[in-house]
């Protein structure tokens, strides 16, 4: 089998905060060896030297971005949240619900680094004055399962994890959730519903999870990376956080970056935020069987596609949001010159219709009726405004017009595939306008 | 024995009766949570590893257990695509479709499979073998095209391999 995470260079625990520690057999790290490797020393030091409030103001200062794809500031959304005198301690909640399509980055932590989560989801804990931390662990997962709850074990039973932490007369735990299935769970409200055990339906916002989450609580939802992140900063600083990432990028650390699609050598790298896309593609060993690349998503489905051209940029949350697409995971999707633009953006539609979870009409609907859409044009029977249709049908799915990003997610792939390759979309349509589909394609097959 | 929910429905439990360890299980996993119907898809999960799928009478039985109601239950079993509320085969099959697989040839697999099993997308071969059904993004996207077969993550996954492959489950 071959290795998912790979190295440009040497790892060192200065430069590679997030992987520095893996094996070359990608065996997990135990407590012992995490101990004898500046383990928990953060917790340590959090303990001894921080409040709550200095805690929250080093992480906010590194400008650690959420790594789950939306990169809101996770030391800013800790400042928000609920808490001090007469407020009751509430819930840190790790989104490990890793269904992103092309996204394969927090699999790879969990597998082999469960102690750093542990130890991230703690400081998390101090910092938002939490008294429980769950991991939302998608069901598939089911080595990271294993690796975590081994990891639980052993440190609760170290004295990390429990009643009175390290003699700190501070309690704190964590529990596993598996869940059962649904991209939708990984967004934050609809996590939380699943977490108590509903329809993982979203929430309106507000109230927001830090005034009022899981079972009406103060919580705080962080994706697997961003918390990875965390006890590097506590050890080393927030100057040392930022200057990872050097001229780069005005945004800290590092990244795990990653690509799949038809390259030489798919996998994942850690390397400093803002990296360019054509020196990850080229660490990747570029595309395979002497294809061309014809067009990228920098970081999941819910992202926008983009052009060769794009690849000099530097991946981060700015940049690719000015190209009007978005950084997202940060994992590359390439896509090549032999490959039908119609073709895969109706596959990206069916994956957002079937997960809708169909509470607010736009999505439910208009999800499945683009992929009607697509599938026509796919199929050389489109008729003339079908473009046009789906253009109107990208923007009133946009941000701002569903309940949640879920549709906003599905529109942008939508948008931008017509956007670069309209001419790709134009061959398909082969009738006038008002003609009914010889055969139309039933929506319930999606 | 039959349990009334409170939205009026009365769902018969059909003379299932919860595995007491099961029913252990569930109780051991209530206390993880502040509130009882958290612990309700794992609950499912617990009777599923048992059973395969999760029988009707089951509802029922997890919801008196759990002291929450039988619709709550029926809500979430209906909600989420791992919990099987019709039986499946003995192996469950769970091809990924989304996009980088796509773009690694999933089709061409999926096709293969359909053919080889001599069954759709959804359905369960005659011999109770096998169930294959469609899977979100696997998270394994350097190893496109991935299948999950039970716990076991294989990939990537050539048309031609799968007699070998599926010779390990019986």
């Amino acid at each position: 089998m071959s290795r998912i995470l790979q190295s440009a260079g040497e790892r060192r625990a200065e430069t590679h905060p997030l992987t520095w520690r893996l094996h070359d057999d990608q065996s997990p790290v135990l407590l012992e060896e995490y101990l004898d490797t500046q383990g928990y020393a953060a917790v340590t030091k959090a303990l001894e030297q921080h409040t709550y409030e200095s805690l929250t103001e080093e992480v906010k200062s590194a400008n650690l971005r959420g790594r789950g794809g939306a990169g809101f500031s996770a030391g800013f959304k800790w400042s928000l949240t609920m808490k001090g005198e007469g407020v009751p301690r509430g819930y840190i909640v790790c989104n490990a619900d890793e269904m992103e399509p092309g996204t394969f980055k927090d699999r790879l932590l969990m597998e082999q680094q469960p102690h750093l989560l542990i130890e991230g989801m703690i400081l998390a804990g101090i910092a938002n004055r939490a008294k429980q931390g769950y991991i939302f662990l998608r069901g598939e997962y089911h080595l990271a399962a294993a690796a975590i709850q081994r990891a639980l074990a052993d440190a609760r039973a170290d004295g990390w994890l429990g009643a009175d932490v390290r003699g700190s007369g501070w309690d704190f735990d964590i529990a596993l959730h598996t869940g059962a299935g649904r991209y939708i769970c990984g967004e934050e409200t609809a996590l939380i519903n699943s977490l108590e055990g509903k329809r993982a339906n979203p929430r309106a916002k507000p109230p927001f999870p830090g005034q009022s989450g899981a079972w009406g609580l103060p919580t705080v939802v962080n994706n697997v990376e961003t918390l990875c992140n965390v006890p590097g900063i506590v050890n080393h600083g927030a100057d040392w956080f930022q200057a990872l990432s050097g001229d780069l990028s005005s945004d800290g650390g590092t990244k795990l970056y990653g690509v799949s699609g038809k390259v030489n050598n798919p996998g994942l790298w850690e390397l400093p935020m803002g990296t360019t896309g054509n020196r990850i593609l080229e660490l990747a060993g570029g595309m395979r069987d002497g294809l061309t690349l014809k067009s990228w998503l920098p970081g999941g489905g819910s992202t926008g596609f983009l052009l060769p051209e794009h690849l000099e940029l530097a991946l981060d949350f700015d940049t690719i949001g000015k190209t009007g697409s978005r950084m997202g995971t940060g994992l590359l999707t390439v896509v090549a010159d032999n490959q039908s633009m119609v073709s895969l953006t109706r596959n990206l539609e069916e994956f957002f219709a079937r997960e809708s979870c169909g509470w607010c009409t736009p999505c439910r609907d208009g999800l499945p009726w683009s992929v009607k859409l697509l599938r026509a044009l796919e199929a050389g029977e489109g008729e003339a405004g079908d473009i046009e249709l789906l253009e109107q049908m990208a923007r009133d799915l946009g941000p701002g017009k569903t309940f949640c990003a879920h549709a906003p997610g599905a529109a942008m792939p939508l948008a931008s595939a017509i956007h670069y390759f309209r001419d790709e979309f134009e061959r398909g349509i082969t009738r006038p306008k008002g003609e009914a589909h010889a055969d139309p394609i039933p929506v319930g097959s999606v | 024995m039959t349990t009334t929910a409170t939205i009026g429905t009365t769902i018969a439990s059909d003379g299932f009766a919860l595995d007491p360890a099961d029913r252990e299980m569930i109780l051991e996993e209530r206390a993880h949570y502040p509130y009882p119907q958290a612990a309700c898809i794992e609950a499912l999960k617990i009777v599923q590893k048992r059973h395969g799928h999760v029988p009707d009478g089951a509802i029922p039985a997890i919801a008196e257990t759990l002291g929450i109601r039988v619709a709550d239950v029926e809500g979430v079993a209906t909600f989420y695509s791992l919990i099987f509320r019709q039986p499946v085969g003995r192996h469950v099959i769970l091809i990924c479709d989304s996009s980088s697989c796509f773009l690694t040839d999933y089709e061409a697999l999926r096709d293969a499979f359909i053919e080889h099993l001599g069954i759709q997308v959804g359905q369960t071969t005659a011999d109770g073998r096998f169930t294959l059904l469609p899977v979100c993004c696997l998270g394994a996207c350097d190893r496109g095209p991935t299948i999950l077969i039970g716990e076991d993550l294989h990939g990537p996954v050539t048309p031609d391999e799968i007699p070998r492959l599926l010779e390990a489950y019986a």
